[in-house]
């Protein structure tokens, strides 16, 4: 072991290994790590923000749920409403109408009885007659008689 | 064990021997037979084995590390890539928790000095044997395949670390500044500056010394515990049985030692330019 020009030589080598690693080695690794970093963080970050969106998105979606429940329970009510009036209203028409078709038939049937009644009155004098001459056996002078053949008729 | 009639200090004196090129004692150049003549070449020789390991593992760090980085992605990362950005994170948290100032070379240094280290200790794990006898067979007579257990290795990089401490203690605290520090402390007082110099400078000479010599001491003790484990191999079935064992356990032993020794070095060699950013008193 005796100390030589190999002390130089591996001096030299020395250096330009250093400067080497210096120069074309260690920064494109560390820029390249350091990126890296940098993109893990902000994906931490994103992934965070993600997570509270995702948190407020459904307490938003809850909140419109409800909204959304209590709007459809008040259309409902509204509807049902709605449709008690409309059958309440009905009823109403439908009792309405019933009422005038009884009016109507009520008017109806007092027309005919006062028709029937004036056509009996018409009927009646000649039958009162007719019964009386078979009665009586006689012609009966409806002229004579007319006064209170008319008395009888508004009677009857 | 070495074939032929070597003696067991021969294979062991082969196995410590660095493939040195330098002047030759005739005067030519060329590569060094012996430990002996290695030596007598002086200054001016080169390790070839430990340069060519170094060199060659160092690529294989650049290569992987800048592949991960050039396909660097912010998106899903590969395995290589995740492999890669593992030793960053993990230098980068180092790094930060030692390091307070702005200074974009402190973590390269860190990781290539924990990677490099990293992968030279690894070539421990090969069996001792492998690589320095394929080299026989291919001609080359000595093959050191662990650089950090050649000391030219690792004081090359603790000297490089020592300069980065004295640049950046003249730089962040001024010349006098750093000249301060090293007289007037621990003792603030002018008769005191011999002292006080005397600690300063045995406590920062200290650093590069046992920055290089501690990995070079743990890998060339390691290196040495595997060639003495290997010997046993020569020595009948029940010697080989135990020293498979014995292989195998100080293996997963330095599992943990290469590890901890790389990471060792980059920690202190944080701590130290830490220690020459600091500018206020203490």
């Amino acid at each position: 072991m005796n100390l030589n020009a190999t002390l130089l030589g591996q001096s030299i080598t020395f250096a330009i290994f250093v400067w080497f690693c210096m120069k074309y080695i260690w920064p494109m690794l560390g820029t390249a790590m350091r990126e890296r970093q940098e993109a893990i963080a902000a994906g931490l970050r994103a992934s965070e923000e993600a997570d509270q969106k995702l948190a407020s998105a459904a307490t938003n979606a809850e909140s419109e749920m409800a909204a959304a429940k209590e709007e459809a329970s008040a259309i409902i009510e509204q509807a049902r409403s709605r449709a008690n009036q409309m059958v309440e209203e009905a009823k109403d028409e439908a009792r309405q109408e019933g009422q005038r078709i009884i009016d109507a038939a009520k008017a109806e049937i007092d027309q005919e009885m006062n028709r029937a009644k004036e056509a009996l009155r018409a009927d009646v004098a000649a039958l009162v007659i007719a019964g009386a001459e078979r009665v009586i056996e006689d012609n009966i002078d409806a002229s004579k008689h007319e006064a209170m053949l008319t008395k009888l008729a508004s009677e009857l | 064990m070495s074939s032929g009639t070597k003696t067991t200090a021969d294979y062991i004196q082969h196995h410590l021997t660095n493939l040195t090129y330098g002047q030759l004692p005739d005067g030519s150049w060329g590569f060094a037979h012996s430990a002996e003549e290695a030596a007598q070449m002086g200054f001016w020789s080169i390790n070839v084995d430990s340069m060519a390991w170094s060199i060659g593992l160092g690529l294989i760090f650049t290569f992987f590390f800048r592949r991960a980085a050039a396909h660097a992605t912010a998106g899903v990362p590969g395995g290589l890539q995740n492999f890669v950005e593992m030793i960053v994170e993990f230098i980068d948290d180092t790094t930060q928790s030692i390091f307070h100032q702005k200074n974009d070379l402190i973590a390269p240094l860190a990781m290539t000095i924990f990677v490099w280290v990293f992968l030279m200790n690894l070539m421990d794990l090969v069996p001792v044997d492998w690589l320095p006898e394929l080299a026989v067979l291919l001609g080359v007579s000595h093959m050191k395949v662990v650089p950090s257990t050649d000391p030219n290795i690792t004081m090359a990089m603790a000297l490089t670390v020592f300069a980065l401490i004295l640049y950046y203690s003249v730089k962040c605290k001024g010349a006098i500044g750093f000249l301060k520090e090293l007289t007037l402390h621990p003792f603030p007082s002018l008769a005191a500056i011999p002292v006080n110099f005397v600690l300063e400078f045995v406590s920062l000479i200290a650093k590069p010394l046992s920055l290089g010599l501690r990995l070079f001491g743990n890998m060339y003790a390691g290196e040495m515990i595997f060639i003495l484990i290997a010997l046993m191999f020569g020595g009948g079935v029940a010697f080989f049985i135990f020293g498979g064992v014995l292989q195998w356990v100080w293996a997963v032993f330095h599992v943990l030692v290469i590890t901890l020794q790389a990471f060792i070095f980059a920690v202190l060699t944080i701590v130290y330019l830490a220690q020459a950013h600091e500018t206020e008193e203490h």
